[in-house]
């Protein structure tokens, strides 16, 4: 595993930072010693064959599973003992869209609010799903979109999350061009804003900034 | 507080939606408790007997069929992973859930006990027995229910699994709850059978839900 573009600036103190992270699945060592840090305004790009633990070293940066060894540093605190203010930086999007397909693509907005503990008005969530091409298809429910519009209803939450950290697992998948360009802009604007992005794609990624973990 | 009322919120606007889930626990819970009167006949005596234990046995059966509910659509469409990194306190939401759940699976079961019991012949006030210890009795069925249910999260054949773990210890509820209501027909006391129940039921709510939340969290991880 090496990390390109070794040059990225040291002296300024990491916010997030892994510390000898070890991830073992079944009986194979993914990854070992694996240590990191990233700075304010900057993207990960963590790229790898399939199987090399992209998802996993996600997990693991995220909180939801627990390294072997190591750990996770949020602004120097551990992440599993400050687990409540790293979360409240943190948004997470897996493989599965995480999208009640019974609902509306506004009321998922707003059921996220309430679980992510974020202010959000009615007016708020029609214009930012609105911006991402959902006119009109707002009180549809998620069922009834398709795979590229499921993403898209996802845009707006990274946008209405208002979190500092996106770790986002092949956020590319589905989206047509168009798509492709608006999601690859809201990830700049992010960065620019100071946030961080931590993303896994099979694409190469033109953003400003970019550092790439080769697994 | 919020989240809570949200997550319940959100649990029973998704019932609403697809209706025919809970709509199917319920009609188990009559048609099962119509069968036994059809089947014995028209023996008021003996009728009255086993209402009790028939009616309560019908309830945590039928709770049963709604309780694989609570967890496994959330996680098999990762909003359960949403929730466990959500900045709400995991133990709160995943209460919400079991809220929402006694709610739908529960507290119909305690509004159609009494027109059960009409059928088993069962005279006023053992029908209020039989609604008061219901009543103190679903929630700790839906509860204990819960951890069945985390426990089983993503296990193949998972339900059934349920079931056994669950079944065992929903055995207090279904002696004290039915035990109150047998106790009231024969002109005991019955203060200590809703003594146990309360407890029971203050027990459950104090510890089931962390423990609930402890399990989803590993099945995840």
């Amino acid at each position: 595993m090496t990390i390109l573009n070794p040059h990225t600036p040291l002296q300024s103190t990491p916010l997030l930072e892994a510390r000898d992270l070890t991830c073992i699945r079944g009986q194979r060592a993914l990854f070992e010693g694996l240590s990191f840090g990233i700075s304010s305004g900057e993207c990960l790009h963590v790229s790898g064959e399939n199987g090399v633990g992209k998802t996993s070293l996600l997990r693991l940066l995220s909180g939801l599973s627990r390294p072997e060894l190591g750990e996770v540093l949020w602004d120097g605190k551990s992440i599993v003992s400050d687990s409540v203010s790293y979360r409240h930086q943190l948004l997470y999007m897996g493989h599965r869209d995480a999208l009640k397909e019974d609902l509306t693509s506004l009321e998922n907005l707003e059921m996220y609010a309430v679980l992510d503990n974020v202010a959000l008005s009615q007016e708020n969530a029609l214009a930012t799903l609105w911006r991402f091409g959902l006119r009109g298809r707002e009180d549809l429910p998620v069922s009834c979109l398709s795979a590229g519009q499921k993403r898209r209803v996802l845009m707006a939450r990274m946008i209405t999350r208002q979190a500092k950290i996106w770790i986002l697992d092949e956020p590319f998948n589905a989206l047509d061009s168009n798509a492709v360009q608006i999601l690859q802009k809201l990830i700049e604007e992010h960065i620019d804003a100071g946030g961080i992005v931590i993303l896994t794609s099979h694409q190469a990624l033109v953003i400003e900034g970019l550092r790439v973990l080769k697994l | 507080m919020n989240a809570l009322l949200g997550i319940i919120h959100r649990d029973l606007l998704l019932v609403m939606r697809r209706k025919s889930e809970v709509l199917t626990a319920l009609f188990f819970f009559v048609i099962v408790t119509s069968l036994f009167p059809l089947g014995i006949g028209a023996d008021g005596a003996l009728l009255r007997k086993i209402a009790p234990g028939v009616i309560w046995v019908a309830a945590l059966l039928s709770t049963l069929l709604g309780l694989q509910r609570i967890f496994s659509a959330d996680y098999a469409d990762g909003t359960l992973e949403q929730m466990v990194l959500s900045p709400q306190s995991f133990v709160l939401l995943v209460a919400g859930k079991i809220v929402a759940h006694w709610l739908v699976c529960g507290l119909p079961l305690v509004v159609l006990a009494p027109i059960i019991g009409i059928q088993f012949d069962m005279d006023a006030g053992s029908l209020k027995v039989l609604i008061l210890a219901l009543l103190l009795g679903t929630p700790v069925l839906s509860l204990i229910g819960s951890i069945g249910a985390a426990l089983t999260l993503g296990v193949r054949g998972g339900s059934v699994l349920m079931s056994l773990i669950v079944l065992p210890l929903y055995i207090p509820v279904l002696i004290f709850g039915a035990g109150a209501v047998y106790a009231n027909t024969v002109g005991l006391d019955i203060s200590g059978h809703f003594s146990l129940l309360g407890a029971l039921l203050i027990l459950a709510l104090a510890f089931v839900p962390w423990v609930s939340a402890v399990a989803v969290k590993i099945a995840i991880e």
